[in-house]
């Protein structure tokens, strides 16, 4: 294991050194900021289809007759604009419990992000969102709309009182976008290095270190140290990113990180999860990239047989994505238990449910994954590579001299 | 059953030693119970066209590729990779890393092989002015000639002193005088004691170099002894020249002698020059010219490996994946 560990880290030294001191680094540092605006286009593009699980509800305490008249008034609205951007509403039947309102805000099946009362005679907003939010804007409308088909005489604002925290149901819609935003940025970042490292074995092949290399130190070393020098190498790349990221958050916005969605488990810990389930998820897709490598011999090939593990990956990311918002789910937790989609899921946890006993079982799941891929690619790749002598056109002859 | 000890420590009879190696790819046989063993110490040749296995063959004793089956020995080890500080290689296709310059291109090597990299650096330096290339220690790789990049690996497979030398085709591309000096180097370390095989398709070089050698032809090894004892397997050529056409010399010559414009060629027959001599002289043959000449390696190969070696020359090379 030491002579493992000694010849790996030989071998990621010089990877490192050259991925680092090249300048093609200086384009990969550039790289992810064409991913985040796609993510940020992406994020606008799909936000009217967002599902109705993850649309702001609003409780609306009043008799039924007033919340037909809410509802009726929302649903005519709908017709005319479409549901994606509606806010849902759910009645509740007013009791004589004072504490009934601040117990709906803190309730997390259903999340409200807010309650009317008052009916529509004197309609009162209560929730954690902000005046000039869309909910309000929505409510307001809803309200001056069913006030208008019962003909009531004058219009009424609706009163808008803000508590201090945000509910639940304000928390959790943030904390879904923390968390599909999270597992973006783990796929995009985690394909983009994988397809790196299969470039670089595909180079080293056609340099004919390989050999070199095959003859010196075990195969698992090689491998090894190839994926420790791209993930420290990403890991810069990662720090320089975080670094010019906070930058832009603090001058964007004055307040900084406060004003994103905390992640559940909060952000240092989410930072945290964040790195640990980059690397499982990188050394997983790249133990799996480097054993396609050995059957490639050029880029062409490399595109070729990549490309089925490419569509499988987002077809994973694709699954890995219904965990958010049911993160205790059946098919959660089936996604969180196949090594390839755990990552994204459990980073996706990380964001929407604050326990963190699950990912410690998660990171040694995956861990032991990262060590049966990495033996079983291994093994591949010292079937399929160095079969024979080199490729010749024609035959050479035994010569005298 | 064959020896296990410690490579460091290696002083046995044998540097190498495989026994009936035998290497399967898909439906093709490319080694077909290869068995060899190389003197500790010794020059060892391992001869024969392309094609044959012998890329193959070095392979499996490196620990690069499994065997299919059989067995192997390497400084004592079953699994040669537990000597692969003690052991230098350069395979026949090249691989040098093209951004990296010389000096670091030599120590990477000795790091791989278990040098410390302050130690491997130092001893990088040292061998490129030794070979002329210390104004070329900080150029990248890519910069360099190709017999220069070639001597650049050449060092990176000495620089951690290694106790055995495998050499894969190390001729190959280099001109006569990078020839000559690889040559030297060879004989060098086979004087302090170094194991060296190397692999060839020259006979010459195996000629001059080899103390022992192994014709592979087909995947089999169809000779394996010293360079002489190859030679001596063929009988002397005779060619003679006479004055008389005809005469009783004529039943001196043997039944395969042939005459090539005027010229009879035959084997030395077992009983030596001395009553050829007399039996041509009695028969009134009039010697005009008379030589007996060794046969070469050459002859002695194509002797060995016979009908099989000759097709295989003309195969093309093994196909790699």
């Amino acid at each position: 294991m030491k002579e493992l560990m000694r010849a790996a880290f030989v071998i990621a030294r010089r990877d490192f050194s050259a991925t680092v001191l090249s300048r093609t680094f200086l384009l990969f540092l550039l790289g992810p900021f064409f991913p985040v605006l796609m993510i940020v286009v992406f994020g606008a593009a799909t936000q009217p289809i967002g599902s109705e699980a993850e649309r702001p509800t609003v409780a609306i305490v009043a008799s039924e007759h007033d919340y037909q008249a809410i509802d009726q008034a929302r649903s005519r609205v709908a017709n005319a604009i479409g549901a994606g951007m509606m806010i849902n509403l759910r009645h509740v039947e007013p009791t004589n419990d004072p504490q009934q309102i601040p117990k709906l805000l803190q309730s997390s099946s259903p999340a409200y992000v807010a309650a009317l009362e008052g009916g529509l005679a004197n309609p009162r907003l209560i929730g954690g969102m902000r005046r000039e939010s869309g909910t309000v804007k929505q409510v307001s409308l809803f309200v001056a709309d069913a006030r208008r088909m019962r003909e009531y005489p004058e219009p009424v604002r609706v009163q808008v009182v803000q508590t201090e925290r945000a509910g639940p149901g304000l928390a959790s819609a943030g904390q879904a976008i923390t968390a599909r935003g999270g597992q973006s940025l783990l796929f995009l970042l985690t394909l983009l290095l994988a397809g790196m490292l299969l470039s670089q074995l595909i180079e080293e092949k056609s340099n004919k270190v390989i050999e070199v290399l095959a003859a010196a130190v075990p195969i698992d070393a090689v491998f090894l140290g190839k994926l420790m020098a791209m993930l420290t190498a990403s890991l810069v790349g990662i720090a320089v990113w975080a670094g010019v990221g906070a930058v832009a958050i603090a001058i964007i916005s004055p307040t900084g990180l406060s004003a994103l969605p905390v992640p559940a488990v909060g952000w240092p810990m989410f930072g945290l999860f964040s790195v640990v389930y980059f690397a499982m998820s990188y050394l997983l897709l790249g133990a799996i990239f480097l054993g396609i490598g050995a059957h490639a011999s050029s880029a062409r090939e490399v595109q070729i047989l990549s490309m089925p593990v490419t569509m499988a990956q987002v077809v994973i990311f694709a699954i890995a994505s219904i965990a958010v918002g049911a993160q205790d789910s059946t098919r959660a937790l089936a996604a969180a238990a196949f090594p390839l989609s755990s990552p994204y899921v459990m980073i996706a946890r990380a964001a929407e449910m604050s326990d963190l006993w699950p990912h410690l079982v998660a990171i040694a799941w995956q861990f032991m994954w990262v060590a049966i891929f990495l033996r079983v690619a291994s093994r591949i790749f010292r079937r399929s590579v160095l079969k024979s002598g080199p490729v010749r056109l024609k035959g050479r002859k035994v010569a005298r001299a | 059953m064959l020896r296990q000890a410690s490579p460091q420590s290696w002083t046995g009879e044998y540097a190498v030693e495989a026994v009936d190696l035998v290497k399967d790819f898909a439906e093709k046989r490319a080694v077909d119970g290869v068995s060899i063993a190389v003197p500790t110490g010794s020059i060892f040749g391992l001869l024969g066209p392309n094609g044959a296995g012998k890329t193959t063959t070095l392979r499996m004793l490196l620990g690069i590729i499994e065997p299919s089956s059989g067995e192997r020995h390497v400084l004592g080890r079953s699994r040669p990779i537990e000597a692969a500080h003690q052991i230098g290689y350069l395979p026949e296709e090249r691989g040098l890393y093209p951004s990296m310059n010389a000096r670091e291109g030599i120590a990477f090597m000795g790091a791989l092989r278990g040098l410390p990299l302050k130690l491997a650096r130092t001893r990088a330096d040292e061998l490129l002015e030794q070979n002329g290339l210390g104004d070329w220690a900080k150029k990248p790789i890519r910069t360099l000639s190709k017999g220069m990049a070639q001597t650049v690996q050449l060092l990176g497979t000495l620089v951690h002193e290694p106790r055995l030398i495998v050499l894969d085709e190390p001729f190959s591309g280099l001109d006569a005088i990078n020839q000559g000096k690889l040559e030297r180097v060879i004989r060098d370390r086979a004087a302090d004691g170094v194991t060296i095989i190397f692999s060839t398709h020259v006979i010459a070089h195996a000629e001059r170099l080899c103390e022992r050698i192994a014709i592979i032809a087909g995947g089999k090894v169809a000779f394996n002894g010293r360079v002489d004892e190859a030679r001596a397997r063929l009988r002397p050529i005779v060619r003679l020249r006479t004055r008389a056409t005809d005469g009783p010399w004529r039943s001196a010559l043997p039944a395969s002698a042939q005459n090539d414009g005027g010229e009879w060629v035959f084997e030395l027959p077992e009983t030596g020059p001395e009553p050829l001599l007399k039996a041509l002289i009695d028969g009134g043959a009039g010697i005009d010219t008379l030589a007996i000449e060794r046969p070469g390696l050459h002859e002695a190969f194509v002797a060995i490996a016979g009908d099989a070696a000759a097709q295989a020359m003309d195969q093309p090379e093994e196909v790699a994946p």
